[in-house]
C-alpha cells in the first residue's frame, strides 16, 4: 500500500471526471430534443399546418448541431478505461462488453440511420414515414443511454455476475438479473427525465429569448407550449425517480446517502436538510466530523424519503465507520478485515493452483466466496477506514442545488405554461429574463446530479468490490496530466464552436428554415 | 437493386445538398474523429494491459498480481 501514487489516482480521477461531465453537457440535450421534435413533428402531421413544420425544423437545426459536436465524445471514457484504468477493464470486462455491444449493434445503428431520414428526409420519403425515423432517433439515442446506464448501475449494485479467480474477471451468469438491476433501472429513468427537464428549459429559454426581442412570436409561444407541458410531466416524473434513487441509495450505498444528507449520527427520524452550510465539528471519534449550521430540516424527512417511514433508523457516516451494534451494523475495519481476507486468499488459490494442489485450492476458494463481498475493503488494510468517505461538502453541496433546481423547476414549467396559455407571456419581461436565466441552470442541475452519483460512491468504481486505488493503471502521472490538458483544450473548443454555431442559427431563427432541407 | 440505388441517391443527394451550417459540422466531426482516433488514441491511449502482456492468461495473472500484491 506504501507506494500507492495517489497523484496519479487524482489525475485519473480528473481526467475521467472531466471527460464524463463534458460529455454529459451534449448528451442530455439530444435525449430530450429528440422526443420534443418527434412531439411537435407529430402535430404537424396531425394537423397539417406548415407553422408547426417550420417550428420543428428549427429544433431539429439545433438537435443536430447538438448531435454532431456531442457525438463520439464518449468513446474518449473508452479509450481511458482501456489506459488508466486497466485493472478494472480487466476486472469487469464481461460485464461492459455486452450491454456496450448490444448499444453499439442496436442502438446507434437505429439513430445513425433514421436521424439520415429525419436531416435528408423532408420531401423525399411521405411525411409518416419521415415522423417514424424521427420517433426511433428518439427511441435510439434514448436506449444508447439504457445500456451505459445498465453497466453503471452493475457498478453501483454488482449482481448477476460471478467472479472467476483464474481469469480475474466478473463473469455474466444471468444477463437478465443486469438489465433488470432496480439500480440500473431506476437510474436510466431518472437520468432520461432529467435529460426531457433540461431539453424543454432550453427550448423555452431560446423561445423567451425571440420574445423579449419581439420576434417570432407565434413560434416560441407553440415552442413553450410543448416544452412546458413537456417539461411539467418530465418534471413530475423526476420526483418519483428521485424518490426510488433516494430509497436505493439507503439500501445499497448508506454511506453515499450519509454524505448527501452531511448526516455524521444516525438516528430515528432523522431530519431531512432544506437548506444548511456545512462546518467542521472535528470530536475525538472523528476527527474529520463536520456539522450542518444555518439550516432548515424537516424532522423525520430522511427516514422518510430513505424508508417510507418517519421514524425509521438512518445510519450516519459514524455509525457506518465504527458500526452500531444496536442495528446491526458493521464497522468498516471489520470489512476491511474480510476484505484483505479475500485477497490473501485469492493469491493463496493462486499459488497452490500453480503448485498443482488442488484440495489447498478449494480451501483458498471457499475463504474467497465467503469474503469476496468484501474484496475492496481489503485494499484498505493498515489504513485509516477516513479514506472510505467520500468528500462531504462537494456531494452534500451538489445533492442539495440538484434537489433544489428540480423543484424549482416545476414552479417554472407551470408558470410559463399558465402564462403561455393565458397569452400574457410576451408582456411579462421579467418572466422571460428568468426563463432565459433557467437556461444555463439546467445544465448545472444536471452536473450537481452526475456529481452526487459519482463522487457520492467514492472509492469505490466498483461499490464495494473495487475501489479506484486498484483499478488506476500504473502509468505516469506526467501523461495523465498532459491528456486531461489536451481534453480541456479540446472539449472546450467543442462547447465553444457548439456555442457559435447555436448562437448563429438562433440569431437566424426559424424563419431561415421554412421550406429548405 | 433498385432500393440499393434509391438509397444511394437518397444520402447522395442529402450530401449534395447540405446547408452551410450542415458542411461546416461535418467538418467539425471529421477533425474530431481525427484527434480522436489519430492523435489521443495512438499517440496517448494505447492499451496498458496489452503493453505489459500479451495473452489472456498473462493478462489475467498481471491484473492477480496487482490486486495481491497490493
Amino acid at each position: 500500500m506504501g507506494n500507492i501514487d495517489f497523484s496519479l489516482v487524482d489525475w485519473s480521477r480528473a481526467q475521467f471526471a472531466l471527460t464524463a461531465m463534458y460529455h454529459w453537457i451534449f448528451v442530455p440535450l439530444t435525449l430530450g430534443l429528440s422526443f420534443i421534435l418527434a412531439i411537435m413533428e407529430s402535430i404537424y402531421v396531425k394537423t397539417g399546418n406548415p407553422e408547426w413544420k417550420d417550428t420543428t425544423k428549427f429544433w431539429m437545426t439545433i438537435f443536430g448541431i447538438n448531435f454532431a459536436i456531442g457525438v463520439a465524445t464518449g468513446i474518449i471514457l473508452e479509450f481511458e478505461f482501456g489506459t488508466n484504468w486497466s485493472n478494472y477493464s480487466w476486472f469487469v470486462g464481461d460485464i461492459f462488453g455486452a450491454p456496450l455491444a448490444i448499444e453499439g449493434i442496436m442502438a446507434f445503428f437505429m439513430e445513425s440511420t433514421f436521424i439520415a431520414v429525419m436531416f435528408f428526409g423532408w420531401n423525399k420519403v411521405s411525411k409518416k414515414f419521415h415522423l417514424v425515423s424521427t420517433w426511433l432517433v428518439a427511441i435510439g439515442s434514448n436506449l444508447s443511454a439504457l445500456w451505459i446506464l445498465v453497466a453503471n448501475g452493475w457498478m453501483q449494485l454488482p449482481g448477476g455476475t460471478k467472479f472467476n479467480p483464474d481469469t480475474a474477471r466478473n463473469e455474466m451468469i444471468d444477463f437478465w438479473s443486469v438489465l433488470f438491476s432496480p439500480v440500473a433501472i431506476n437510474k436510466f429513468l431518472h437520468t432520461v427525465t432529467s435529460a426531457y427537464v433540461l431539453a424543454a428549459i432550453v427550448v423555452i429559454g431560446i423561445s423567451a429569448y425571440y420574445l423579449l426581442k419581439s420576434k417570432h412570436s407565434l413560434f416560441a409561444k407553440k415552442s413553450i407550449v410543448v416544452a412546458a407541458v413537456f417539461g411539467l410531466i418530465s418534471s413530475l416524473y423526476l420526483i418519483t425517480t428521485g424518490d426510488g434513487s433516494a430509497k436505493q441509495v439507503a439500501k445499497y450505498q448508506p454511506m453515499k446517502l450519509a454524505v448527501m444528507e452531511g448526516l455524521y449520527e444516525g438516528s430515528e427520524g432523522a431530519p431531512l436538510q432544506a437548506i444548511g452550510v456545512l462546518v467542521d465539528a472535528p470530536t475525538d471519534k472523528n476527527p474529520n466530523q463536520k456539522e450542518v449550521k444555518m439550516n432548515i430540516a424537516l424532522p423525520g424527512g430522511l427516514s422518510f424519503l430513505s424508508f417510507g417511514d418517519f421514524n425509521a433508523f438512518v445510519p450516519g457516516i459514524n455509525d457506518l465507520l465504527y458500526g452500531n451494534s444496536k442495528y446491526g451494523i458493521e464497522p468498516y475495519q471489520d470489512k476491511i478485515a474480510k476484505g484483505k481476507l479475500a485477497i490473501d486468499a485469492l493469491r493463496n488459490y493462486r499459488l497452490a493452483k500453480k503448485a498443482g494442489n488442488e484440495d489447498e485450492a478449494k480451501q483458498h476458494l471457499a475463504v474467497l466466496n465467503a469474503n469476496y463481498k468484501y474484496f475492496g475493503y481489503g485494499f484498505y488494510s493498515g489504513r485509516s477506514e477516513q479514506e472510505l468517505v467520500p468528500d462531504v461538502p462537494l456531494v452534500f453541496y451538489a445533492f442539495h442545488i440538484m434537489v433544489g433546481l428540480g423543484s424549482y423547476f416545476v414552479v417554472f414549467f407551470i408558470l410559463m405554461l399558465f402564462l403561455t396559455m393565458k397569452n400574457k407571456i410576451q408582456d411579462n419581461r421579467i418572466i422571460l429574463i428568468l426563463a432565459v436565466l433557467t437556461l444555463p441552470l439546467a445544465f448545472v442541475a444536471q452536473q450537481a446530479g452526475w456529481i452526487v452519483a459519482e463522487v457520492g460512491r467514492q472509492p469505490w468504481v466498483i461499490q464495494n468490490l473495487m475501489p479506484t486505488i486498484a483499478a488506476v493503471s500504473q502509468i505516469s502521472s506526467t501523461n495523465v496530466m498532459i491528456t486531461f490538458g489536451l481534453f480541456l483544450l479540446v472539449f472546450t473548443a467543442l462547447l465553444i464552436a457548439e456555442l457559435k454555431i447555436i448562437f448563429a442559427q438562433i440569431k437566424k431563427g426559424p424563419e431561415a428554415h421554412s421550406g429548405n432541407n | 437493386m433498385e432500393t440499393l440505388k434509391n438509397i444511394f441517391n437518397f444520402y447522395k443527394e442529402g450530401f449534395n445538398n447540405l446547408s452551410g451550417v450542415g458542411k461546416k459540422l461535418w467538418l467539425i466531426i471529421f477533425i474530431k474523429l481525427f484527434v480522436m482516433f489519430a492523435i489521443l488514441k495512438i499517440f496517448f491511449f494505447q492499451d496498458f494491459l496489452s503493453s505489459k502482456a500479451d495473452t489472456p492468461q498473462e493478462k489475467a495473472n498481471y491484473v492477480i498480481d496487482k490486486l495481491t500484491n497490493f
